[in-house]
């Protein structure tokens, strides 16, 4: 260890993993379908696609999590974003390409892909 | 790239290991292959987390799910339901209390809700393996700075500032211990700095669990130590009874000289450390200081008279700074958050936070950091969850062997150096020992006498020869013989072996006596007086007898009784040979009918 700078720079690339083990109610949930239907639907890239952009991004106090079959199936692969203080976000008929945008914009800037949404998709 | 998005936590203290958690963890590995989710959980081994009544336990995040009693046989299902398909596996959370609901998250139980931790702050939280985890949480940013921003009169400020007390027991605060070595005269300029982890009271798991979940917090503690006061050379005491810690030092250390945060030019300060382990035989006797530093020096492990004390002449006849593991884990918290956070946690005259071992008969068995001054009661009802199976919180015990007793009804007590010393009983290492109805106050006093005695050294008569002859008082009580004249005989022994023995060892090891005595006198007169243990633990004022209104003369009792002590006709009452009787209780255990009773 040479210096302070070379210490701080494993910190940081740690920190990211460690992270994942503090839980506070200030944490954005990302929750994707992953049931049969999702999966047969596609959502595994999907869920890929998330991790891949928020560890991309290095955000902080974002939680990428699974869950079962929502009950839509027809519309999988399905996203329900949590923000804590705001309303879920459904997202619907998701694909790796969609995923990017959500990132940028909804977790991101806190301005949800209307377009996305099980509201614009019915 | 690796897209982790789940840790599943497992604990590897001694506890969980010894009920099977390396195993667990070898299913998580071969499960999350099987299952074809190696790329996305991460299995960690962790250290303690403190709730060893509970293990082996499994911790899930990003859910935080927290999963007790876990088995080999649960593993396929957690990373089927909870790892595949995010379903938290219901069954096996953990749960407060017999009615009470599921608890998710660690943070909300009762357990962990009135603690604070600051010692115990990576414990169950990092990989005590991997040092890159450890710099993660912030580890070696108080050495940097230290080595690169701070003179070493300056980081003792920090210390003297806070306000920290030796967590070895005694309390001595530890700022003035590093500026009196900081301060001594080395003839050839050498200085040592030592860790006591020779922790070695019953009941006591502290310090093994700081060593098993954070060693690192403990190397970096002891590299800044060295460089405060002037030293090189470090020494780790440790028992070789505690394999997993040993080990996982063994790795730290390896870890630390790979890293260059051991050895010379340390951040390019040109600042050398180094440390090595001593593994200790299991001396009781070498984790007092004198004795410590005799045995490293790899003589005999005898204590010798203070002055002079190691801080001016200790291992090797150098001056020598000795903390126990617990302080260690608290310096760099200190200097990472400043001595104003440090004071403002706890009461007046005893900063911060301390670890308590919780055991006996107590629900949540395993290990506590609560903010100084926390009252008893906080920590036996709902850190602890009371007594179980309803019985009755009679007295716990502090300190050890050392130690002394609090009795129910000072359950309200703060829990700090100060409080705890007013009421006959002292802080100690940190072993807490609670005690129901059940127990017999004269038979506790008895168990940590008889553990004196054994660990007694031998080189001063009033510990070799003064505490034995306490304890054939002691049995002599329990035998039914006492008389009130023993009483005052063990009083005045007892303030004899205090005022003569030669180290804290011998000094200390009246005081349960003392304490019971204080507390629970009526419990001495009842054995002396009326030849009756209240409790019904002293088996030789124990007598059992069966009530011939009751007895139906199943036989079930003679059938059962181990030394054919009872004897009767089919359908007709039975009796008990007292002197063929060993008091065993077999008969009561059988008996349907309710006729046997202990007198």
């Amino acid at each position: 260890m040479k210096s302070l700078e070379e210490l701080r720079a494993i910190r940081e690339r740690m920190q990211r993993q460690i992270d994942l083990r503090e839980q506070s109610d200030e944490d954005i949930r990302v929750v994707v379908g992953m049931a049969t239907c999702g999966i047969a639907a596609g959502a595994r890239p999907v869920l890929s696609a998330f991790l891949e952009e928020v560890s991309k991004r290095g955000l902080q106090h974002v939680a990428v999590t699974q869950t079962g079959c929502i009950g839509v199936c027809r519309l999988e692969p399905i996203a329900e974003v949590y923000v804590p203080g705001e309303e879920k976000v459904t997202y619907v008929k998701l694909t790796p390409e969609k995923v990017p945008r959500i990132v940028a914009e909804h977790l991101v800037n806190h301005s949800p892909v209307v377009e996305y949404t099980i509201g614009a998709a019915e | 790239m690796n897209f982790v998005r789940s840790h599943i936590l497992v604990c590897t203290g001694t506890g969980c290991s010894s009920s099977n958690s390396p195993r667990i963890i070898q299913r998580f590995e071969e499960e999350l292959l099987a299952q074809g989710m190696n790329q996305e959980a991460r299995v960690v081994k962790t250290g303690c987390f403190g709730l060893c009544a509970m293990g082996p336990v499994v911790l899930v995040y990003p859910e935080g799910a927290f999963y007790t009693h876990v088995t080999p046989e649960d593993v396929p299902e957690i990373v089927s339901e909870h790892i595949v398909k995010g379903r938290i596996v219901q069954r096996l959370l953990h749960k407060e209390g017999e009615s009470a609901e599921t608890v998710t998250s660690l943070s909300e139980t009762r357990f962990y809700k009135n603690q604070f931790r600051i010692a115990l702050r990576n414990c169950g939280v990092i990989n005590p393996e991997s040092i890159d985890e450890y710099i993660g949480a912030g580890g070696y940013e108080a050495l940097g700075r230290a080595l690169t921003e701070q003179t070493p009169q300056q980081v003792i400020d920090a210390v003297l500032a806070s306000g920290l007390r030796g967590r070895g027991g005694a309390g001595f605060p530890t700022g003035r211990k590093w500026q009196m070595t900081h301060d001594a005269v080395s003839p050839d300029g050498v200085k040592f700095v030592c860790c006591n982890a020779d922790e070695g009271d019953p009941g006591a798991f502290m310090d093994r669990s700081v060593l098993e979940g954070d060693p690192h917090s403990v190397i970096e503690a002891m590299t800044i130590a060295g460089y405060a006061i002037g030293a090189h050379q470090g020494y780790i005491y440790v028992r070789a009874e505690y394999p997993i810690a040993v080990h996982r030092l063994e790795a730290a250390i390896g870890q630390a000289r790979e890293y260059g945060l051991l050895g010379r030019n340390i951040f390019e300060s040109g600042f050398d450390f180094d440390l090595e382990l001593r593994l200790g035989a299991g001396a009781f006797v070498c984790g007092e200081e004198t004795a410590l530093m005799t045995s490293i020096e790899g003589r005999r492990g005898e204590p010798h008279p203070r002055p002079p004390f190691p801080a001016n002449k200790g291992l090797f006849q150098r001056p020598t700074l000795l903390n126990n593991v617990e302080t260690y884990a608290n310096i760099t918290w200190i200097l990472n958050h400043g001595p104003e956070a440090f004071t403002a946690i706890g009461s007046r005259g005893s900063a911060g936070t301390k670890v308590f071992a919780l055991g006996g008969k107590i629900t949540n068995t395993g290990l506590v950091e609560i903010p100084m001054g926390t009252p008893l009661r906080t920590v036996i009802e709902d850190i602890g969850g009371g007594c179980p199976n309803g019985k009755k919180f009679k007295a716990a015990q502090t300190g050890g062997p050392s130690g002394g007793c609090i009795p129910a009804d000072l359950i309200d007590t703060p829990m700090d150096y100060d409080s705890l010393g007013a009421i006959g009983s002292m802080m100690g290492s940190g072993g807490l020992i609670v005690m129901d109805e059940d127990n017999c106050m004269v038979d506790i006093a008895k168990f940590f006498l008889e553990f004196i005695v054994d660990e007694s050294c031998g080189k001063c008569s009033p510990c070799r020869i003064g505490t034995k002859r306490l304890y054939d008082l002691l049995c002599k009580i329990t035998d039914g013989k006492g008389t009130l004249e023993d009483l005052t005989t063990i009083e005045e022994l007892c303030r004899h072996i205090q005022s003569s023995a030669l180290c804290g060892l011998g000094q200390t090891a009246p005081n349960p006596v003392l304490s019971t005595l204080q507390h629970f006198r009526e419990e001495y007169l009842a054995h002396v007086v009326e030849k009756r243990c209240p409790a019904g633990v002293c088996k030789n004022l124990v007598h059992f007898y069966i009530d011939p209104g009751k007895c139906k003369g199943c036989t079930l009792c003679a059938t059962n009784c181990p030394t054919k002590a009872i004897s009767g006709v089919v359908r007709s009452p039975h009796v008990i040979d007292q002197n063929a009787c060993v008091k065993c209780g077999t008969c009561m255990d059988h008996c349907r009918f309710d006729a046997i009773s202990k007198h």
